[in-house]
Order: C-alpha cells, then sequence, then structure tokens
C-alpha cells in the first residue's frame, strides 16, 4: 500500500529483515555476498526466503569478488528530493560473474567515461551510521590505485 | 478486406460507453469525484443508469479499496467486483477481466472506471516506498525514480543493442504531439519539433523532459456489456475481438533483457483470439508513459522487427497521414496523464471506431489496438477492438 507523508524528504534506508540481514551486515564489513541455493545451485539477487526456481530454503551466503560489468546505466539529473545534493548521480544495472544483476551507482566517475559493457568493482560507500551500500567504480579509475 | 467479424463476435462483449472526467489541472475535487463524473458521462451516452451496472472495475493507486467507494458514490451493489490493479495497463486488462465475467454469466453491464487528483494534490511526488520491500532495499537507497529510472535504462540499452537514437525517440513525441494538437481537451497543443524535444532538459539520461508523459488530475469510464444487447442501444458498438496481458517483474533490476518487453506474450494472445495480425488493425492507441514504452511496445506487438523501432517511428507513421496513427488523443505525452492511462486507450479506440473523432479522425478505422504497460515495463495487457 502507497502511503504519503507531507514531512521532508530524509534519505531512503534500507531496512534489513531476517533474509537480508547477512547482505546488509557483510557490506558493513566491505565484503560483497550474493545468496546462492544450495539444491539447484542457483544464484539469486536479491536475496530471497526461497529459491526462486526450486523454492528450496536451503540458501547460503558466499563472498564475490565483485567484479562486473555495466548492462546499462542513466544520468539522474533531477533526482528525488532526499538525494538532490547528489545529482548529477549515476544509476546502473551491473551484472556479475555468477550472473546476478545489480542495481547500484557507479561512483568517481564522470559520465562520459562511462559506457555498457565496461568492467566495473564493488566499492562501499557509507550512507549513515548504520547502512554502507555497494556501488561500483570503473576498472583501472585513479581512485582505485590509490 | 473482408475481415469477417461479424462470424466472430458470438458472445462477445462490446464498447457501450466511453467518457472522461474533466482533465489536466482539476483543483478542489477528490478523485472519486472524477471517477464518478467520468462514469455517470459514460453511462449516460450508453442510454444506461448506475443501477443497470452489475459489475464493477476500478483500480486505483492511493485507495487500496477503489470498488467499494465508487460503489457507495454511484449508489450501487455490484454482484461481481475486480480492482485488479497492475499498473497503467490495468484498465485493459480489465476489459479481458470483463469479457470473461460477462461470458460466464456473472455480470451483464460492466463499468470501468478510473480517477486521480495526482496533480492537484501533489501524492505522485510524495509517494514512499516501503523501506522493507525489495524496492526499498536494493533500488530506492541508490536514488532511483520509480518509473523513470527503469525506463531511462531500457532506453540506453536499446540505444546500445540496435543503434536506436535520441532523435527516434523524439519522433514519437513529435507525432503524438501533431494528434493532440487536433484534439480541444488535450494539454499541450503548441507545434513540437524534434529539435525541441532534444533542447529540452535530460531528467535522466537518455530521456528528455519531453519524452516524458504528462502529470495531470483526470479520469475516464468505459461500460462494456454483451454484444447482442449492445446492438440494441444509443451508440454503434465497438465488439472487443481479443485479448491479452500478462506481468513479468515488479523491480526493474529483475528485467533480465530491458529490450523486450511482456507486450510479446499480451500482444500474441490479443492477435490470435481475434484471428488478427498487425497489418490489420488501421489505429494504434499505445500507452505512452515514456516515449521508450511505445517504441518497445511496437516492437514486441509485432509492428516491426526487434531493434527496428527506431526507423519504423522514425518515418513519419505514426503521424497524421501515416500508415499507423498512434496515440490520436494526443497520449500520455500531450493529451493527459493522470498518474495511470490505459482506460483513454480505449476511451480513443472506440471513438475512433465510431467515427466521433472530428478532426483527428482517421479515415476508415475498423480495427484498433489497445495496449497498456504497468509498472516499470512490468505488466502489459493488449486488446483488440472493431467496429461492428
Amino acid at each position: 500500500m502507497i502511503t504519503t507523508n507531507n514531512s521532508p524528504s530524509p534519505r531512503p534506508l534500507p531496512r534489513p529483515d531476517s533474509t537480508t540481514r547477512p547482505y546488509w551486515e557483510a557490506a558493513r564489513q566491505h565484503w560483497l555476498v550474493i545468496q546462492r541455493c544450495l539444491d539447484c545451485d542457483r544464484s539469486i539477487h536479491y536475496p530471497r526466503a526461497i529459491c526462486p526456481d526450486c523454492l528450496s530454503n536451503h540458501l547460503v551466503y558466499e563472498e564475490v569478488t565483485g567484479a562486473g560489468t555495466i548492462y546499462s546505466f542513466t544520468v539522474t539529473h533531477r533526482p528525488p528530493p532526499a538525494f538532490a545534493d547528489e545529482a548529477p548521480y549515476i544509476v546502473a544495472l551491473v551484472d556479475l560473474a555468477n550472473g546476478v544483476r545489480l542495481v547500484t551507482r557507479i561512483v568517481d566517475a564522470a559520465p562520459e567515461d562511462i559506457s555498457i559493457g565496461a568492467n566495473v568493482l564493488v566499492d562501499y560507500m557509507e550512507v549513515s551510521s548504520e547502512v554502507i551500500l555497494p556501488v561500483f567504480r570503473l576498472v583501472g579509475s585513479a581512485a582505485q590505485q590509490g | 478486406m473482408a475481415l469477417g467479424i461479424e462470424a466472430r463476435v458470438v458472445g462477445q462483449i462490446a464498447v457501450v460507453g466511453v467518457a472522461e472526467s474533466d482533465l489536466g489541472i482539476v483543483p478542489d475535487v477528490s478523485a472519486v469525484q472524477l471517477q464518478a463524473q467520468a462514469s455517470a458521462r459514460a453511462l449516460r451516452e450508453a442510454g444506461l443508469t448506475a443501477r443497470d451496472v452489475d459489475g464493477l472495475f476500478v483500480a486505483d493507486l492511493v485507495n487500496p479499496l477503489p470498488g467499494l467507494l465508487l460503489a457507495e458514490y454511484l449508489g450501487i451493489t455490484p454482484r461481481y467486483s475486480d480492482t485488479t490493479g497492475i499498473g497503467g495497463s490495468s484498465f485493459v486488462a480489465h476489459l479481458e477481466h470483463a469479457s470473461a465475467a460477462i461470458q460466464a454469466g456473472l455480470c451483464s453491464v460492466a463499468l470501468i472506471a478510473y480517477g486521480s487528483t495526482q496533480r492537484s494534490d501533489g501524492s505522485r511526488a510524495r509517494r514512499v516506498v516501503d523501506p522493507r520491500s525489495p524496492e526499498g532495499q536494493f533500488e530506492t537507497p541508490y536514488g532511483t525514480l520509480a518509473p523513470l529510472t527503469a525506463y531511462a535504462l531500457a532506453a540506453q540499452r536499446h540505444m546500445y543493442e540496435y543503434g536506436t537514437t535520441a532523435e527516434h525517440l523524439a519522433s514519437i513525441a513529435v507525432s503524438t504531439r501533431q494528434w493532440a494538437q487536433m484534439n480541444p481537451v488535450a494539454m499541450m497543443r503548441d507545434p513540437l519539433s524534434v529539435e525541441q524535444v532534444l533542447a529540452s532538459r535530460v531528467i535522466s539520461s537518455p530521456l528528455h523532459l519531453l519524452d516524458c508523459c504528462l502529470v495531470t488530475d483526470g479520469g475516464g469510464a468505459v461500460v462494456v456489456t454483451g454484444v447482442e444487447r449492445a446492438r440494441d442501444m444509443a451508440q454503434r458498438p465497438v465488439v472487443v475481438l481479443g485479448t491479452g496481458e500478462c506481468h513479468t517483474h515488479a523491480t526493474f533490476g529483475q528485467m533480465r533483457d530491458m529490450t523486450r518487453t511482456g507486450a510479446a506474450i499480451s500482444g500474441r494472445r490479443a492477435f490470435a483470439q481475434a484471428g488478427l495480425r498487425p497489418i490489420d488493425i488501421d489505429v494504434a492507441e499505445i500507452y505512452d508513459s515514456f516515449t521508450i514504452t511505445v517504441l518497445l511496445s511496437l516492437e514486441d506487438l509485432g509492428f516491426c522487427e526487434k531493434g527496428a523501432g527506431g526507423p519504423f517511428v522514425g518515418e513519419g507513421r505514426l503521424g497524421p497521414g501515416g500508415s499507423l496513427p498512434t496515440n490520436t488523443q494526443g497520449g500520455g505525452l500531450s493529451y493527459t496523464h493522470p498518474g495511470m492511462f490505459g482506460i483513454f486507450t480505449v476511451i480513443e479506440a472506440t471513438r475512433q471506431l465510431r467515427g466521433e473523432c472530428g478532426d483527428r479522425q482517421v479515415a476508415g478505422a475498423r480495427v484498433a489496438l489497445c495496449h497498456g504497460t504497468g509498472g516499470q515495463l512490468s505488466s502489459h495487457a493488449t486488446a483488440i477492438l472493431a467496429r461492428l
């Protein structure tokens, strides 16, 4: 159900649940973990309580390298009010080697340097005292080499 | 070309009344008022009263029980109720549901209605995503805007895979504006060029402001009944020959191929049921939340090959005088867009098939296609209508 609120916009933060909590706790440690089904071996993201292929609940989290490629991206010029001071920023879909796709940001990159198919590597962006978001940067970008 | 429509219509349903509420900027009214206003107008043109309605189909983004409220407002007690909400496509899906209900004898006169005051009350801007939902955990924290971000990502991917250009998308906005110029109730009626679309500011690349639909108040209503009863009624019946619907995902991160939508599924069913093909369509009303929505729909409905949508729309085909008149009331891009749009595709298709569109009438229109897309390329519903 959609509600509306009239308060000034706080930054929307994820509220972990029993299934997703390991993902978010790993991110706070700067680890990227992806769920895998032990019964059918399928990698799953976003994490779920049951495997969408075989309905098993034998699901585990495993650390991944964080290497991926850009499937698509968009430069957001007119953001939601809570993100006004971050614009313009780049929202992207990143495909990891195990086949899962993440909705994420490309950080520390100019829009003209972004291309579909580019190689990226995970990094971490602290957005509150509680929440760290996995984000991605271009492979070979200067900040990485620092 | 003989389409054998008369032979196909036994047991089908027909649209017997359509109407819009006041549109545009309508301050000082509640959403249900607009729903009731459109409903009353549609029923009146059908020569019916509210008491004739025994099946009610409503969808709404704000009220979770919209059917209860509209029925109460109209003073009716429907024996069949359907508030299927799958986004803007809901009302085209409601045609399929109403068809099934009427053919099953569960109701005999169905009213499909929508109305929203999202512009005047600013509700769209204040939408709050549940932070525990998949969207609230894995998309919204990154600064995504629903539905804009999804459509921008799809457009960017389509450009990458098929060489579609910003000019191709802009030409959809241009042809749609040409139709709006001939619609007295359309909001935007100034001439529009490709250059002007490209000069409008980029909201989320590659989509410009003028690639995006309007944000307005407004509503619409459609009344359907069995075709045999429709023959005796006030308006020339418009029969529903085929329908199809599906949904493929909720959050855009789960859409594996952002260039291929479920319109391929809903469209295939609708055409098969109608016994027709894209070449038989005289006029198309295809939900245009964004220009890319139309382009993807045209490809997936089979009007052109996958990937060929850019050149297909870039040749003036969709505008006045073109071979596939599309969004002849001016679409969500230029006519109206009160949050959900599917019902307006059915209203305009019906009017075109009745021959009552005046300046924007497509000569000789006999068969129309309505297509609604909902959510973030998530849901699809297709209906093929024909004049009896």
